[in-house]
C-alpha cells in the first residue's frame, strides 16, 4: 500500500499506520496553530503587531511587552493549547471506546466528578491547603465518578450505552452536589467557584502550565501506544474478542487515561463544554478512522478550538473577560446538532 | 408487573388515602420548621387571623404560601413527567432531563440580565416560550432518523441541549455578577421566599391543562398503543401528540417560573404510579398529581432540616434522591432494549 506508511516494533507491542495524507495534514494544522497562537498573542485590550509578537518570543525584541507577552498571554494561550488538547483526546479515546459518536466527558458525568472535585476543594480546603492540589482534588472526583459509573454500568460486562445513561443520571448527582456546596459556602467561595465552573482561562500563569504538561507529557504517547486496540474494537465486541482482544480491560484502561486527561484540563480550566465532542469528529472527517491519525490531529484541533473560543472571549466583550466555555459551547452545541442530524440513521 | 391496586374500588379507596396523606403533609409543612408552630394555630391562623400574633403571621406569610407553591410545583412536574412518559414512551423522560427546565432558565435568566425584564406575568410567558423551543429542538433531534424516536436518542439530546443551556446561562451570569447568589439560589429550585402574587398569574393556566390532562386519560391509553392502531381506531394522533406537548410545555414552564428547576419529581413519581396502578393513564395522571404534591411537601420538609440553621434548594433535595432513582431505572428498565 503505498500511501500509507506502517511502523511497528519487532514485538508488535507498537504497531499502527498513517495514512500519507495524514502527515500532511498533520503539517499544515502545525502551522495553522502555529498561527493562530501566534495572533492570540497578538490580540487583547492592546494589539500587539504580529511580527513583534514573533520577535518578542524568538528574543530579538526591545521588551516593550514582556510584562504583557510573556507574563500575561503567553500562559494563558498555552494553557488553552494544553487543555483544548487534553479534553480533544479525551473525547476522543470516549467516542472510541464507547463507539457512540455522541459520547464526550461533559455529556457522560466525566467532568462534572472533576467539578464536584474542585468545588470541595475550593469551599472546604482552600484556606488551609495550598491551590497547588486543586488539580489533584479535580482528577481525584473525576476519577471516583468514573469509577462508580463504570461499576454501576457492569453487568456482566459493561456495555456503552448504560454507561452513558448512568453517566448521565451520575452527573446529575454530582451537579447536586455542586450546587449544594456552591449554597452552603460563602459568598466570595462562591463567585470563585462559579467563575470556575463556567470554565474560564482567567489569570493562568506559567506555574500552572508546568503543572498541567507532565500529564499530557505521559498520556499521550501511552495512547499511542494503546492506540492498535481501538480500530479493532471499534469492529463491536465480539469481533475484537475474537480476534484475541481483552476488551474489558482495556476499556478500564482508555478509561482511565481519559479521565486522567479530562480531569486534568478541567482541574485547571473548569468545564469547558463541547471541545471533547467536536474536536475527534472534525479530525475524523479529515483523516478518517486510523486512530494513531488521530490522536495527534484531534489534539491539535483541540488546542486551537480552545485558543481561539478564548481569545474570542476575553476580546468580543472588552473590558469584560468572559468565561471561555460559554464560547466553546456555541461553537460545539450546533455542532452536535449537526451531527445528531447526520448520524440519524446510524 | 404486578399491580399493587388492581381493583378499580380499590384504586379509588387509594386515590383517597393518597389525599389524606397529602393533607397531612401539607398540615405539617405549615407546622414545623425552625419555628414549630401548634396545630391550633394554624386553625386560627386561616379563620381568624390576628395580625398582632407572630405565628400567624409566619403562616400567612411564609409557611402557607411555601406549602402551596410545593403542592402545586409538584403536582405540575409530576403530571407533566407522566405525559412527557406517555409521549416518548420512554421511561427516562423528565422535563429535566430532556432539557425542558433549562430552556426555560435560560430564558428567563436572559431577559433578567439582558432585558431587565421585571414582571412577574412576562416570566410566566418566556418560561413558557424557552420550554417550548428546548423541548421542540429536543423532540425534533431526538426524533431525527429511520428509528424514530429511540430512548437512548432523545436523552442524549437533552443531555446535549441541557448542556448547551446552562453554559449559556453561566456565561450571563458571569457577566453580571450582582445577584448571582440569589440567582443561585433561584436556579436550584426552590419554594421558599416566594410570594403567592408569583404563582396567581400562572395558577389558572396549570389547573386548566390538569383538567384536560386529566380527560386525555383514555386518548393518551389509545396513543400508547401505537400510532398505527391508535390511527386505526380513529385517533388523530398528530393532534392528541400537539395537545400534550402544549400541555407539558404549560406545567413544566410555569413550574420553572415560579419555583426554578426541580428536578426528578417528573421522573420518579410517574414510576411510582404506575407501580401502583398499572398504564391506565385516566388513573396515572391523577395519582401522579397527588403523589407528585406529597413528594414535594416532604422534601420540602426535609429541605430545612438536612442543614440546620441554612435551607437547602429543594432542586438538591430532589436530585439527590431522584438521581440514584435514574440510575435504577437506566440498569434495570432498559436493560431490555439498550
Amino acid at each position: 500500500m503505498p500511501n500509507y506508511v506502517s511502523v511497528r516494533t519487532k514485538t508488535n507491542r507498537i504497531s499502527f499506520q498513517i495514512a500519507k495524507r495524514t502527515a500532511w495534514i498533520l503539517l499544515l494544522l502545525s502551522l495553522l496553530l502555529i498561527l493562530i497562537t501566534v495572533l492570540g498573542l497578538s490580540a487583547g485590550s492592546e494589539f500587539i503587531h504580529p511580527v513583534t509578537v514573533v520577535k518578542e518570543l524568538l528574543g530579538y525584541g526591545n521588551g516593550d511587552y514582556d510584562f504583557v507577552l510573556h507574563t500575561l498571554r503567553l500562559p494563558r494561550v498555552l494553557m488553552a493549547l494544553l487543555v483544548g488538547a487534553a479534553l480533544g483526546v479525551a473525547g476522543l479515546i470516549l467516542q472510541g471506546i464507547i463507539r457512540n459518536p455522541l459520547a464526550a466527558p461533559d455529556i457522560i458525568g466525566i467532568t462534572s466528578g472533576a467539578s464536584m472535585g474542585a468545588i470541595i476543594f475550593i469551599v472546604y480546603f482552600m484556606g488551609s491547603v495550598s491551590i497547588q492540589f486543586l488539580p489533584l482534588a479535580a482528577i481525584l472526583g473525576a476519577g471516583i465518578v468514573s469509577f462508580i459509573i463504570y461499576l454501576l454500568s457492569w453487568r456482566k460486562g459493561v456495555t456503552p450505552i448504560r454507561m452513558v445513561l448512568i453517566g448521565i443520571g451520575i452527573s446529575a448527582l454530582a451537579k447536586a452536589v455542586v450546587t449544594m456546596l456552591l449554597v452552603i459556602s460563602n459568598v466570595a467561595a462562591t463567585t470563585k467557584a462559579y467563575l470556575w465552573l463556567t470554565g474560564s482561562l482567567y489569570g493562568a500563569n506559567m506555574q500552572d502550565v508546568y503543572l498541567l504538561l507532565p500529564w499530557l507529557v505521559i498520556l499521550m504517547p501511552l495512547t499511542f501506544i494503546l492506540a492498535r486496540t481501538v480500530n479493532v474494537k471499534e469492529l463491536g465486541d465480539e469481533i475484537a474478542i475474537g480476534l484475541g482482544v481483552k476488551v474489558q480491560v482495556y476499556r478500564l484502561l482508555f478509561l482511565l487515561i481519559s479521565v486522567m486527561l479530562a480531569g486534568s484540563a478541567v482541574a485547571f480550566a473548569g468545564g469547558i463544554a463541547f471541545v471533547g465532542l467536536v474536536a475527534p469528529h472534525m479530525s475524523r472527517m479529515l483523516v478518517g478512522r486510523s486512530f494513531a491519525g488521530l490522536i495527534p490531529v484531534t489534539a491539535i484541533i483541540g488546542g486551537i478550538i480552545v485558543i481561539v473560543a478564548d481569545m474570542v472571549a476575553r476580546t468580543a466583550f472588552l473590558p469584560k473577560d468572559l468565561p471561555t466555555g460559554v464560547f466553546t459551547a456555541a461553537i460545539g452545541a450546533p455542532f452536535f446538532i449537526y451531527l445528531l442530524f447526520r448520524t440519524r440513521n446510524q | 408487573m404486578r399491580i399493587i391496586l388492581s381493583s378499580t374500588p380499590m384504586k379509588q379507596i387509594g386515590l383517597f388515602i393518597s389525599c389524606l396523606i397529602l393533607l397531612l403533609a401539607f398540615i405539617f409543612s405549615i407546622a414545623i420548621g425552625q419555628t414549630s408552630i401548634p396545630f391550633s394555630s394554624i386553625y386560627d391562623a386561616i379563620f381568624h387571623f390576628d395580625a398582632a400574633d407572630k405565628e400567624h403571621v409566619i403562616i400567612r406569610t411564609s409557611r402557607f404560601t411555601r406549602a402551596v407553591i410545593a403542592t402545586v410545583v409538584g403536582a405540575s412536574l409530576a403530571i407533566a413527567g407522566a405525559l412527557m412518559r406517555a409521549l416518548t414512551r420512554n421511561p427516562l423522560a423528565a422535563p429535566d432531563i430532556l432539557g425542558i427546565n433549562a430552556g426555560a432558565i435560560f430564558f428567563i435568566v436572559s431577559a433578567i440580565t439582558l432585558f431587565s425584564v421585571q414582571s412577574l406575568m412576562s416570566y410566566m410567558w418566556i418560561a413558557f416560550l424557552g420550554a417550548g423551543a428546548a423541548g421542540a429542538m429536543v423532540f425534533f433531534l431526538g426524533s431525527l432518523g429511520r428509528d424514530g424516536l429511540t430512548p437512548i436518542k432523545i436523552v442524549l439530546a437533552g443531555a446535549a441541549i441541557t448542556a448547551l443551556f446552562v453554559s449559556f446561562t453561566q456565561g450571563l451570569l458571569v457577566i453580571d455578577e450582582q445577584g448571582l447568589q440569589s440567582v443561585l439560589f433561584w436556579l436550584a429550585g426552590s419554594v421558599s421566599g416566594r410570594s403567592i402574587e408569583m404563582l396567581v398569574p400562572v395558577l389558572p393556566f396549570i389547573l386548566g391543562v390538569t383538567v384536560v390532562a386529566i380527560f386525555m386519560g383514555r386518548s393518551i391509553n389509545i396513543l400508547q398503543s401505537g400510532d398505527d392502531i391508535a390511527k386505526g381506531l380513529g385517533q388523530r394522533t398528530m393532534l392528541t401528540k400537539i395537545t400534550l406537548g402544549i400541555i407539558i410545555i404549560i406545567l413544566a414552564g410555569s413550574s420553572v417560573a415560579v419555583a426554578g428547576s426541580i428536578g426528578f419529581i417528573g421522573l420518579i413519581v410517574p414510576h411510582m404510579a404506575i407501580q401502583l396502578v398499572g398504564t391506565d393513564y385516566r388513573w396515572i395522571i391523577p395519582y401522579s398529581a397527588v403523589l407528585g404534591a406529597i413528594l414535594l411537601l416532604s422534601a420540602d420538609i426535609a429541605a430545612r432540616y438536612v442543614i440546620m440553621p441554612l435551607e437547602m434548594p429543594i432542586g438538591v433535595m430532589t436530585a439527590l434522591i431522584g438521581a440514584p432513582f435514574f440510575i435504577y431505572i437506566a440498569r434495570k428498565g432498559l436493560a431490555k432494549n439498550a
